[in-house]
C-alpha cells in the first residue's frame, strides 16, 4: 500500500539532495571541526557554508545562528538565556496556543517564582493583541510568541509584535519552527530578538535546529562545554546534520513561492471539498491568517484516534487534536483555547501536505474521508440522537 | 501510535453488535462528549435470563470501540447473575490486553453494564456517591478506591490510565495519592490482621481468597485447583484439570496464585505444588 503523508508539520521526508550532501561527513570527512589539521579544518569549512544558508533564509548575519539539536532546546535556550541575563525580572508573557516547547516551560517557570502571562486567542485562533501590550511591565523579562501554529497553522503578526515589545526594552522571541520553508521569514522586516528553528520541518533529518540571536542581544549558554558555536553552544557539532540543515534552508528559500503555491492549491482544494462532501464538518483557525500547507478540520460527533486509524487503513498519515492520541486526556490546548466546543475538538484532523503531495494523494483522500466518518458516526450515540431530533 | 493488539484491532474495523435493541429489557449509559468517550449498551433476555443478544453504540477511541464491541460478545449466552460479575480486567484480557493508558476504555464498559443490568433490575445506580475528586472528570473517591483496590494501582498516572481521574488540571493529584495511601495501609491492616489468626483461620482465609479470587480465572481455561495443606507459611496446593498437565502450570502457581495470595492473605506466604 502506497504511504499518503499529509502530516509534514509533525516531520518531513529528508530531501534527496539534502541527503547526498550529509553523506561524506560520515565516512569521509569524520574529522573533528575543532581540530587543527587541514582534514579537521576542511569540516569546519562544511559548517560555515552551512551556517551562511541558515542565515540567508531568515535574511540573517552567519554570526546571528547557534547551531542546536533541535527546535525544543532552541527554544529552551532563548528563554533560559534571557531570564538568565536579566535575574531581577520575575514576569514573561506567552500565548495560550503555543508548542509545548514553550508552554511546558512557562509552565515550569511558573511553578519557579515567575509570573506568566498567558494571552488568549479568539474563535479563530488570532492573538488577543490589546491583552498582550497590556502585560508588558518593566518587570517582563521576555515575551514568547510563535510565528505559525502547528496545529491550525494560524500566523501571528510578528512584526508587529516585536516592534512593540521591544519598544519597551523587552527581549521578543518567536518559534518559527513551523513558518519557516512556509513562509517568508525576515528578521530585517520582523525585528525580533530570538527566533528558533528546527530542520526536520524543512526536509533536513531529526535532531538538528538553530537558533537566530540577533547581535547585541544579551546571552548565557544553555549547554556549558567546549567553545563550540563561539562559546554559545557546547558539545561536538552534529556535523552531517549542521550541513543537512544548510541545503535545507537552501532549498526552502529557492523553492518557497513555487512550493506555497502548488500546496496552497492541494490544500484548498483538499479542504473544499471534505467540507462539501461531510456534513456538520469545519475549519479550526482563520483561514485568512494561515499557512499555505495546513488544515485543521473537525468532524462533529466522531473521535479522532478512530478517524485516524481507519485513515492508516488506506496509508493515509495525519494527525489529531484528540484527546485519546496525546495519551492526556483534554484535547488539544490549541482548540480549547480557541472555544471549539468539546463536540468538535475530540473529532479534529490536522492535514499539513508538502511539495511532495501529488493531485492523485489529495484525491485518495478526498475519496476515503467521507465513508469512515459516516461509518464511525454510524456507532455514535451522539449521532444517532442527533439524527433523531 | 499506541501498540494495539490484532483483537483490538480486529473489533474495531469490524465491530460486533452495533446498534441499539428498540424493546431492551435493560440500557445503560456511560461517559459524555466531554470526556471524549461515551457507550450505550443495550441487551435482551430470553425466559431463563440469559443475555440472548446485546446491542452497542460507542462514540470513543478505537479501544472504547473495541472494548464495547468485545464486551457485548463477552455477555451474550450468559446468564445475567454471571454478567453482573464481568471486570473491566476481564475485557481486557478478552482483547489480549490494553495499552496502560487505554484501561479507562474497559472500565466504560463493566460500568455501562453495570448501568444496564441496574436499569433492567429496576434499580437506581448508586452513581456519584462520595465526594467528587477530580473536577475535569467529574470522578469520586469511592470510583478511585475501587480502581486502586481491584486493580492494584499503585501511582497517580495509574489511577488516570484506569479511571481518568487526574488526567485534566492536575489539581487533584495530591488527593490521589492521599486515596492510594489511604488504601495500601488498610490492606497493611488487614494482613497485619493476619499474623494474629489461629492456623484455623488462616486455612480459612486462605480457602475464601482462592475460591473468590484464583479458581474462576483457572476455571475458564478448564483448570483447577484444591488447597491440599498449610505449614509454617508454605501453602500446598494441587492444579487439576488442563492445568495439572500444562507446561507453564509452574508459572500459573508462582506469577498468578502466589501473587494473589501474598496481596491479599500475607506477603510471607509461599505457594508450592503438590504432585501425585
Amino acid at each position: 500500500m502506497k504511504t499518503i503523508y499529509v502530516d509534514n508539520n509533525a516531520t518531513t521526508r529528508v530531501d534527496k539532495s539534502v541527503f547526498e550532501e550529509m553523506l561524506p561527513y560520515f565516512r569521509e570527512s569524520y574529522g573533528n571541526p575543532s581540530s587543527m589539521h587541514t582534514f579537521g579544518g576542511n569540516v569546519a569549512a562544511g559548517i560555515t557554508k552551512a551556517r551562511e544558508r541558515v542565515a540567508a533564509l531568515i535574511n540573517a548575519e552567519p554570526e546571528e545562528i547557534v547551531f542546536t539539536s533541535c527546535g525544543t532546546e532552541s527554544d529552551s535556550t532563548a528563554i533560559w538565556a534571557t531570564i538568565e541575563a536579566y535575574p531581577d525580572k520575575k514576569h514573561i508573557v506567552t500565548s495560550r496556543v503555543e508548542h509545548p516547547a514553550i508552554k511546558n516551560l512557562f509552565e515550569h517557570l511558573s511553578k519557579k517564582g515567575y509570573t506568566v502571562s498567558f494571552v488568549p486567542v479568539d474563535k479563530k485562533g488570532n492573538l488577543d493583541l490589546d491583552y498582550l501590550y497590556e502585560q508588558l511591565t518593566p518587570e517582563t523579562a521576555i515575551v514568547s510568541v510563535m510565528w505559525a501554529n502547528n496545529e491550525t497553522g494560524v500566523i501571528y503578526p510578528v512584526d508587529k509584535i516585536a516592534a512593540a515589545v521591544r519598544e519597551k526594552g523587552i527581549v521578543f522571541h518567536t518559534d518559527a519552527v513551523q513558518a519557516a520553508g512556509k513562509l517568508e521569514v525576515d528578521v530585517k522586516k520582523n525585528p525580533v530578538d530570538l527566533l528558533s528553528l528546527s530542520g526536520h520541518k524543512i526536509h533536513a533529518p531529526k535532531g538538528v535546529g538553530a537558533l537566530y540571536l540577533k547581535k547585541g542581544t544579551k546571552f548565557s549558554p544553555f549547554l556549558i562545554g567546549g567553545h563550540q558555536e563561539h562559546g554559545r553552544r557546547g558539545g561536538t557539532e552534529n556535523v552531517a546534520s549542521l550541513v543537512a540543515l544548510g541545503k535545507a534552508a537552501e532549498l526552502a528559500k529557492q523553492r518557497l513561492s513555487e512550493s506555497t503555491q502548488k500546496t496552497a492549491a492541494l490544500r484548498d482544494k483538499l479542504e473544499k471539498n471534505l467540507l462539501e462532501r461531510i456534513p456538520n464538518s469545519m475549519v479550526n483557525g482563520d483561514p485568512q491568517h494561515r499557512l499555505p500547507n495546513t488544515t485543521n478540520i473537525s468532524y462533529e460527533y466522531v473521535e479522532g484516534e478512530a478517524i485516524l486509524l481507519m485513515m492508516n487503513e488506506f496509508g493515509i498519515c495525519a494527525s489529531s487534536g484528540s484527546a485519546c492520541t496525546s495519551g492526556s486526556l483534554e484535547p488539544s490546548h490549541v482548540l480549547r483555547a480557541m472555544g471549539v466546543p468539546f463536540t468538535a475538538a475530540h473529532g479534529s484532523i490536522r492535514y499539513s501536505l508538502s511539495g511532495d503531495n501529488t493531485e492523485e494523494e489529495i484525491d485518495a483522500i478526498i475519496e476515503h474521508t467521507p465513508p469512515i466518518i459516516e461509518r464511525l458516526r454510524e456507532l455514535s450515540p451522539f449521532w444517532s440522537q442527533r439524527k433523531a431530533s | 501510535m499506541w501498540e494495539y493488539t490484532d483483537k483490538v484491532k480486529d473489533h474495531f474495523i469490524n465491530p460486533r453488535n452495533v446498534g441499539f435493541i428498540d424493546d431492551f429489557d435493560g440500557m445503560g449509559e456511560v461517559g459524555s462528549l466531554a470526556c471524549g468517550d461515551a457507550l450505550k449498551l443495550t441487551f435482551k433476555l430470553d425466559n431463563e435470563n440469559i443475555i440472548s443478544d446485546a446491542k452497542f453504540q460507542t462514540f470513543g477511541c478505537a479501544s472504547a470501540i473495541a472494548s464495547s464491541s468485545a464486551l457485548t460478545e463477552m455477555i451474550k449466552g450468559m446468564p445475567l447473575d454471571e454478567a453482573a460479575k464481568v471486570t473491566n480486567d476481564d475485557i481486557a484480557k478478552y482483547l489480549g490486553g490494553l495499552p496502560k493508558e487505554k484501561m479507562h476504555c474497559s472500565v466504560m464498559g463493566r460500568d455501562a453494564l453495570e448501568h444496564a443490568i441496574a436499569n433492567y433490575r429496576g434499580e437506581e445506580v448508586k452513581e456519584k456517591e462520595g465526594e467528587i475528586v477530580c473536577e475535569c472528570f467529574g470522578i469520586t473517591n469511592l470510583e478511585i478506591e475501587r480502581a486502586v483496590k481491584e486493580s492494584g494501582l499503585t501511582t497517580v498516572e495509574d489511577v488516570t490510565d484506569y479511571v481518568k481521574a487526574g488526567g485534566g488540571c492536575g489539581n487533584c493529584h495530591d488527593r490521589i495519592r492521599e486515596i492510594i495511601q489511604e488504601v495500601s495501609s488498610q490492606s497493611i491492616t488487614e494482613r497485619q490482621k493476619m499474623e494474629n489468626l489461629t492456623n484455623i483461620q488462616k486455612i480459612k482465609l486462605i480457602e475464601e481468597t482462592l475460591d473468590r479470587e484464583v479458581k474462576p480465572a483457572l476455571n475458564k481455561d478448564g483448570g483447577d485447583i484444591e488447597l491440599v495443606d498449610f505449614n509454617n507459611g508454605t501453602v500446598f496446593v494441587k492444579l487439576h484439570g488442563t492445568c495439572s498437565n500444562c507446561a507453564s502450570s509452574h508459572l500459573t502457581l508462582k506469577n498468578y496464585v502466589e501473587t494473589k495470595i501474598k496481596d491479599l492473605v500475607s506477603p510471607e506466604l509461599v505457594v508450592e505444588e503438590v504432585t501425585q
